[in-house]
């Protein structure tokens, strides 16, 4: 099915099921311990061994040589995959550095060797037997002394690194009012719950990978090219996903040394990255350093806006495409954006969590915060006063889908009571407090992508749907589910789903906060296909008929489901795909975050006290599961403004604070209040649902929001992200 | 972790005399820290006496009007203690400011104390750490020290001593008694009982091979006010920054001891007299000697401003 005009009114807009709040179906699988992990397929693979990594020592340079003797001789082994005898093995299109290192040495903690034993402890313990002489390079650590050297990349998910429109030098030039500021960000860790795991077992020469990972015809392709065999030998099984946040789009070491191992050893292994691990051997997000000028009158409105952004990578990776959403959110007839890429032997920068705009919006929304202080206007105001309802770089010609920015600033100030805020710093004291609030507008890119599903209805009347879309924990299996119900006319419990195996229809998978809104109308799609075969069989015109209550209707007369699937079952499968709606129009999610905080009077600790937050998304599938999708992404944006912070030793050349007690992130007692609130909005240019995604949107602006409640409470503006005490003590002092 | 043998000792002269006989052997009570360091074969003992069953885990008054706590506590159940939170309420906060109430659930009064530092160049392996290999070098010093101590630091190493409840301790002048292999006992003030690195970061305490610890006494109760202020890069459930504990007499005076600044739980009596000119003279006092980092010297403001904060509360009080 191809969707290349906006939407009319369909069975979703019954709204029975899709857009109720659901618990998620899977949860009782999960809270029971019953949902199977990558980890934990005993199930599948009951006679694997253990694999353990070992990583690289140095950040750059050679393995002079290996011994493995001691290690071999250890108890329990059962062999060792290094680089001289996994043979010849490509790279994955996605990979920027081989994900089994040697000779050559790319990052620290690059996988050089795969030690696998009878138990997970023998494993452990060979692998520190592993004797390695390496021949050190100077590598280059230092994003800020290297930024100079930055190059322009190449377009990225083809976006261009680079806009213009209209004169931004001579429209800056003349402003009124400017604003020039730097900015930083550090890089950060996704550290979700469960580690990169993989079970591998070979079957003759097919192979199936057990796996956690987001995208499972990526992972398919990936491992294929990497072991230089067919797609058709492979087949990656990932029902349960303890959390990716983009840690896991693509093939990792885990998977790909676990197919090795089980290729050397002759039986399934099972390995997964250690959480020691996890920060430099696999992705994080890359720090950056931004630049944000804006000139506007003095009433605030934006004439001239530019953005550029400089950030690091390995050779041949991209850069964290910070400027993304200035090209977007504010009006202004003279506009640029740049990105640039610098060379480094760090290891690998890609995707978390809202790519760009998460650590975009930590500099542009604290810069709109500068230009109201600047012009006298309110922070909401301000915003509202810029607000633009096309694509600002194309102009009118390409108005946005929707675009709720406006009504979200105002039902949101009005919720949080903003009105109560005091213009000036410093004013407010609550007993060792001093208490200000801040607000910054979210925004995150809608993205579509083709997808696919298969559907069917059994014998007893049960609706069974298979795609191998991904659940990370976003609620994936639910919001299918009730999309299956809605589209068939059965409740929710009468829908079975399953999920992540290559053997169903390729789906968009999981990233990009693109796959409820894809997954679903891939299952739509299904559906209508279904539909049709069921009208067909019951005699009755498929536009006409009616579902529901398990019944296909028509003219006072009905049947059941079950009894027109028959014994064998009635199937159907297609996808959705997309015209050019997406490039007619601009399609984007929008919120406003409002923070209130404390900053301690002597010690400067900062305590979020309460946050709240409108958004417009298009339909809410699972208001349940859309809401926790917005609060996880709100306390990660806390993180990202008070404490996460990879920190990058440029000597050694990797990240210091490799584990979960040195990489702080929010605990629940940094979490107080949170409210959300959905804007209604139908979006009848993102898909048939209606809908657009919602995961990354609360992330993008929440930590600007933390910031700017900051400077109201004490007048310290930091532009240095995380804004830890220290910071805070120095600014104070200076 | 490397293979170990187990043994479950069941009297206290008898772990003693085991840990003295067997070269590389550990006591094991919580395992809270000892577990982890050995999965990472920082600690890599060839054998384990499991102490947990020494009846070490009594709270009993002493004949002089003190506290003798068995080294078995765990840290849970002195922090809940009745006669603690009455008479020590520094160290029943000080405890529940510490790591998790799981954690806080196995580990133990005597381990607590022997915690190791939380310097990440001591927790990779790969990198130059003198406390975990005599002679590698300082991968800290010159590298991220943003957590790291800065007092009692030597040119060998700038670990910080990671504990609460040992800064507590040290600010109720507790004593370490123990046991040693020959089966005599030793009281060690605590002032004495954990060492400063000098030239030799390996070694943390004064305790000899095989001497077990089997009890903290507290002396006489300290009236006063009693805070313990935990200042951490969240809420909950991180090493300290700063802390300090403290204990405001009525007159004015009071009695201060510091965490996450230094090589050691950190206390300075002069900074007691200095208690009625307020937290700037206090910090001035204890910070004596103070060697910093470009990364953590920002410890010193906040050692002045965490005393600053008390104070203001204390006036706020009375």
């Amino acid at each position: 099915m191809k969707f290349d005009t906006p939407a009319g009114i369909n069975p979703i807009d019954k709204g029975r099921v899709v857009g109720i709040p659901h618990d998620r179906i899977d949860g009782a699988a999960k809270v029971t311990g019953s949902a199977p992990y990558a980890y934990e397929r005993h199930d599948a693979a009951p006679n694997a061994v253990y694999g353990w990594i070992v990583g690289s020592a140095i950040a750059k340079g050679r393995i002079a040589a290996m011994d493995l003797r001691a290690a071999e001789a250890a108890p329990g082994v059962l062999g060792i995959v290094t680089h001289a005898n996994a043979g010849k093995l490509g790279k994955g299109s996605m990979n920027t550095a081989p994900l089994l290192g040697g000779p050559q040495v790319d990052h620290y903690e690059q996988a050089v060797a795969l030690v696998i034993a009878d138990t997970f402890e023998n494993a452990r313990d060979a692998a520190k037997l592993v004797r390695i002489d390496y021949t050190p390079e100077d590598g280059k650590y230092d994003l800020a002394a290297e930024s100079l050297k930055g190059v322009m990349p190449p377009d990225s998910f083809g976006t261009p690194a680079d806009t213009k429109a209209g004169d931004f030098e001579g429209g800056f030039a003349k402003a009124a009012v400017k604003i020039d500021q730097r900015y930083t960000t550090p890089d950060h860790s996704h550290a979700m719950m469960e580690p990169h795991a993989t079970t591998a077992a070979w079957n003759g020469d097919r192979l199936t990978l057990w796996t956690s990972n987001q995208m499972i015809a990526w992972g398919v392709g990936e491992v294929a090219r990497t072991l230089g065999i067919a797609k058709e030998k492979v087949r990656l099984v990932s029902p349960y996903i303890g959390g990716g946040f983009g840690s896991k789009l693509f093939l990792r070491a885990d998977a790909l040394l676990a197919a090795l191992g089980a290729k050397q050893v002759g039986r399934p292994v099972k390995v997964a990255i250690a959480r020691h691990q996890i920060p430099n051997n696999t992705t994080h997000r890359p720090a950056t350093i931004q630049r944000i000028r804006i000139g506007a009158d003095k009433d605030g409105v934006i004439d001239a806006i530019g953005h550029e952004v400089w950030s690091g990578d390995l050779p041949g990776g991209s850069p964290e495409t910070a400027a993304q959403q200035t090209r977007l959110l504010y009006r202004g007839a003279n506009r640029m954006t740049a990105h640039r890429l610098v060379t480094l032997n760090l290891p690998e920068g890609n995707a978390m969590r809202a790519p760009g705009e998460a650590v975009g919006l930590l500099a542009l929304e604290v810069a709109m915060d500068e230009l109201a202080e600047a012009c006298g206007v309110d922070p909401v105001e301000l915003r509202i006063r810029n607000d633009v309802q096309y694509d600002p770089e194309a102009g009118p010609q390409r108005p946005y889908s929707s675009r709720k920015l406006v009504e979200c600033l105002r039902a949101g100030a009005d919720r949080f009571g903003w009105d109560k805020r005091k213009a000036k710093p410093g004013q407010v004291r609550d007993g060792r407090w001093l208490v200000g609030m801040g607000v910054a507008a979210a925004f995150r890119n809608n993205l579509v992508g083709k997808s696919g599903a298969r559907i069917g209805v059994d014998a007893q009347g049960k609706v069974i749907v298979e795609t191998d879309m991904t659940d990370i924990g976003t609620g994936s299996y639910t919001i299918i589910g009730q999309t299956a119900a809605e589209m068939l006319g059965v409740p929710l419990d009468q829908v079975i789903v399953r999920l992540g195996d290559s053997r169903f229809p390729v789906s968009a998978g999981s990233g990009g906060q693109w796959g409820a809104n894809s997954s679903t109308a891939g299952v739509y799609a299904a559906a209508m296909a279904l539909r049709a075969k069921l009208a067909e069989k019951a005699g009755y015109p498929a536009d006409k008929a009616q579902f529901d209550d398990g019944l296909v209707k028509f003219d006072n007369k009905s049947q059941t489901l079950a009894a027109l699937a028959g014994r064998e079952g009635l199937w159907a499968e297609d996808s959705m795909e997309y015209g050019d709606l997406d490039k007619r129009y601009a399609q984007a999610t929008f919120g406003a975050h409002f923070c209130e905080v404390g900053v301690d009077i002597d010690t400067a600790e900062v305590r979020v006290r309460r946050m709240g937050g409108a958004f417009a998304a298009g339909r809410i599938l699972n208001p349940k599961s859309a809401r926790s999708q917005v609060i996880g992404a709100m306390t990660m944006g806390v993180g990202a403004a008070l404490m996460e912070s990879l920190e990058v030793d440029t000597r050694f050349g990797f990240f210091v604070n490799h584990d979960m007690a040195e990489y702080v992130v929010p605990v629940h007692a940094d979490i107080p209040q949170q409210d959300v609130l959905f804007i209604d909005e139908l979006d009848d240019k993102s898909s048939p649902m209606k809908a657009k995604g919602v995961g990354e949107l609360g992330i993008c602006g929440a930590g600007a929001a933390v910031a700017n409640a900051i400077y109201n409470a004490t007048g310290i503006r930091l532009r240095d992200y995380p804004l830890t005490i220290d910071k805070l003590l120095k600014a104070q002092a200076a | 972790m490397k293979a170990f043998t187990y043994e479950r000792a069941s009297t206290v002269e008898a772990a003693a005399k085991a840990a003295a006989s067997v070269q590389g052997a550990r006591f094991i009570a919580g395992g809270t820290n000892l577990l982890d360091l050995m999965k990472l074969q920082i600690e890599t003992p060839t054998h384990l006496i499991d102490v947990n069953h020494l009846g070490l885990d009594r709270i009993e008054k002493t004949a002089n009007g003190g506290l003798k706590i068995g080294a078995l506590v765990r840290n849970t159940d002195l922090a809940a203690d009745k006669s603690v939170r009455q008479d020590y309420a520094v160290l029943s906060r000080a405890l529940l400011a510490g790591a998790s109430g799981q954690l806080r659930n196995k580990a133990t009064t005597g381990g607590n104390l022997l915690q190791r530092t939380r310097c990440p160049y001591f927790y990779d392996t790969r990198m130059p750490c003198n406390k975990r290999k005599a002679g590698s070098g300082c991968g800290a010093m010159q590298g991220m020290s943003r957590s790291l101590a800065i007092l009692g630091v030597s040119d060998a190493c700038i670990a910080q001593h990671p504990s609460d409840m040992a800064v507590a301790m040290r600010l109720l002048d507790a004593q370490v008694d123990t046991m040693g292999a020959d089966g005599a006992a030793r009281a060690i003030p605590i002032a004495d009982f954990h060492l400063l690195p000098g030239d030799t970061p390996h070694r943390e305490s004064a305790l000899k091979p095989g001497e077990i610890i089997t009890s903290v006494t507290l002396p006489k109760p300290v009236g006063g006010a009693h805070v313990y202020r935990k200042v951490r890069d969240r809420a909950s459930y991180a090493f300290a920054l700063v802390s300090v504990a403290a204990v405001f007499g009525k007159d004015g005076g009071a009695r201060f001891a510091f965490g996450g600044i230094g090589a050691k739980p950190w206390r300075v009596e002069a900074a007691d007299d200095a208690a009625k000119s307020g937290a700037k003279a206090v910090a001035e006092a204890a910070l004596a000697g103070a060697r910093t980092t470009h990364h953590n010297d920002f410890k010193k403001t906040l050692v002045e401003r965490t005393l600053a904060s008390l104070y203001r509360q204390q006036e706020a009080r009375a």
